[in-house]
């Protein structure tokens, strides 16, 4: 019954990218099986890598794919706001890398319970607060980046770079609880997502959105080469070198795109009326 | 228990539009709608679906203030798609917030309250929303390092997805016992997750997890009061004299994990057990 999008398997590709770009990191313990965290050297700058990955195991049964759920967000944010509190007085931050392979948050009568809409709140905080404080934040997408989980891991970031490949997907949910809740089929769906850029669950129309500050091109999104390391490292160091030259810790410059010209438009008439 | 005096004179919150619930916590006088109805900024993306669109998107923006000091009252209209978010309402939020941040910097201590009757992301323009709840998010942790933020959620279409997400980051969160406060819509995990882990129509049961009530036994929002105006406002008053709390609750990861870590869960967890697991000896 499932579509591709939100087939029930497991999220490897964010596994397998960090392993590869933290090679000769430091691993850090995060006390939470499912999320990975290295430290090491891109170019001149220090970075943490956060990763949110599989963990057949997880103590709640709906987060065993690598959805983002309870552990997982105050997990996060236990660690972002570790970082945060120990570069408080440094002179140079420390980076933040979010590497992004989210099939979704996890859905489940246990997580609405213990309040998961609270734990993913708190992962965006210290992403927020993070950004803010003046640790650059770049995202890489190199997978599903859905809805909830893509909030909670990754949205806050100062630059989202993306994988040019078919399986990275950013979306707001899955396929058919997407036709479901807007009473369509799933047919219909995807028609419409055709001519409606931001309904389409594929990268290249959401790079249409001006969300993106970089599609990188791989030769393989699932076993990266040597080369696709080399080019997608020197994309996110160019990234925080970016960053570091703007010296502007907000979002605004998400807001160019000709298919997103409304958002800029209304912020414009607002702040005309504001005072 | 029934007082009916009270009843009678009572005024109802929830039953005022997005509109009339903003412009009930303003001072009178105060009172300015940016962007409203007349300016017709519209969804571009609702017409090509061949749905017809709303003069405000269903986002309601009212700057003034309250008891004399300089508020923004952002109110979403759950009548209008289900309060859902695309590209315009969600701008005209994150529009405001980021105004509010920005009056703070020049030393004008706006606040801002939020008044959520929202299903998350409209899905009609899926990723523009998303992208916009994310902004909406960014602000509301901006702003708090300036100003209490407050949350509202009232009335019966609750407060979903996204949106949830940016309820969690408000210092303050009140809730009615008709509002609704979670992460996935009942719908969305009944599809996800099947009708034994979740029975999109047995209402008491969905109320019992994500109600006004529950979330505030167990500790997930602040004030959990009556469907009345004058006491939300009242409320609403009383937090922002308060200011900012020394933690609010998306930075007591450890409190939270330390719970989660030692709970079994093996079996589902019933609402009692949450509010002795995360309120203990306050329960």
């Amino acid at each position: 019954m499932n579509m591709d999008v939100n087939a029930i398997k497991q999220a490897t590709r964010g596994k397998v990218w960090f392993d590869r770009l933290t090679q000769n990191f430091e691993r850090i313990e995060s006390g939470i099986e499912s999320l990975q965290i290295a430290e090491g050297k891109i170019n001149n700058q220090i970075v943490r890598v956060f990763c949110i990955t599989a963990d057949t195991q997880n103590r709640f049964p709906r987060a065993r794919n690598g959805e983002v759920g309870l552990l997982e967000g105050w997990g996060l944010a236990h660690a972002v706001n570790q970082m945060i509190e120990q570069d408080q007085d440094a002179s140079k931050k420390r980076g933040i890398l979010c590497l992004v392979d989210v099939p979704s948050q996890a859905y489940g009568r246990r997580e609405e319970s213990l309040g998961i809409h609270q734990a993913l709140a708190a992962a965006v905080d210290s992403y927020a607060r993070a950004r803010l404080a003046g640790h650059a934040v770049v995202s890489l997408l190199v997978g599903k980046s859905m809805s909830g989980a893509f909030l909670a891991h990754g949205y806050q970031a100062n630059r989202i770079l993306a994988l040019k490949d078919s399986g990275v997907m950013v979306h707001a949910m899955g396929k058919e609880s997407a036709a479901r809740v807007t009473l369509r089929t799933v047919e219909e769906l995807e028609h419409l997502a055709q001519r409606i850029p931001p309904m389409a669950y594929d990268i290249e129309s959401y790079a249409s959105l001006g969300l993106l500050s970089g599609l990188i091109e791989v030769e393989s999104a699932e076993d990266p080469t040597q080369h696709d390391l080399e080019s997608v490292t020197q994309s996110i160091a160019g990234a925080f070198e970016d960053i570091q030259q703007q010296g502007r810790c907000d979002l605004s410059h998400r807001l160019q795109a000709q298919n997103r010209q409304a958002s800029l438009r209304v912020r414009e008439l607002m702040k005309a009326q504001w005072s | 228990m029934a007082d009916i005096d009270y009843l009678l004179k009572k005024q109802s919150f929830i039953e005022l539009d997005a509109r009339q619930r903003a412009k009930s916590l303003l001072d009178a006088t105060s009172q300015k709608e940016l962007l409203d109805p007349f300016a017709r900024v519209m969804s571009p993306w609702l017409i090509k679906q061949n749905i017809v669109p709303q003069a405000d998107d269903g986002v309601v923006v009212i700057k003034g203030t309250l008891e004399g000091r300089p508020a923004v009252v952002i109110s979403i209209e759950g009548v209008f798609q289900g309060g859902s978010l695309g590209e315009v309402g969600g701008a005209k939020i994150a529009g405001a917030l980021e105004l509010a941040v920005e009056d703070n910097r020049n030393h004008i201590p706006t606040v801002a309250i939020l008044l959520l009757e929202t299903g998350g992301v409209r899905l009609q323009e899926a990723n523009l929303g998303l992208a916009a709840i994310a902004e909406i998010q960014a602000a509301i942790v901006a702003l708090r390092q300036y100003q209490p933020v407050i949350g509202v959620v009232a009335g019966s279409v609750g407060c979903f997805g996204g949106m949830s997400i940016a309820a969690g980051l408000c210092s303050y969160l009140i809730m009615t016992q008709e509002g609704r406060l979670g992460l996935n819509g009942p719908q969305v995990i009944e599809q996800e997750a099947g009708l034994q882990e979740y029975n999109a129509k047995d209402r008491p049961f969905i109320w019992s997890i994500c109600g006004g009530e529950q979330r505030f036994k167990t500790g997930l929002i602040d004030a959990y009061i009556d469907d009345n105006r004058e006491q939300i406002k009242a409320q609403i008053i009383e937090f922002i004299q308060q200011g900012s709390p020394q933690r609010p609750r998306c930075m007591q990861a450890e409190h939270y994990l330390e719970k989660l870590q030692h709970l079994d869960t093996t079996q589902q967890i019933s609402p009692a057990e949450v509010q002795a697991l995360y309120q203990g000896e306050k329960a």
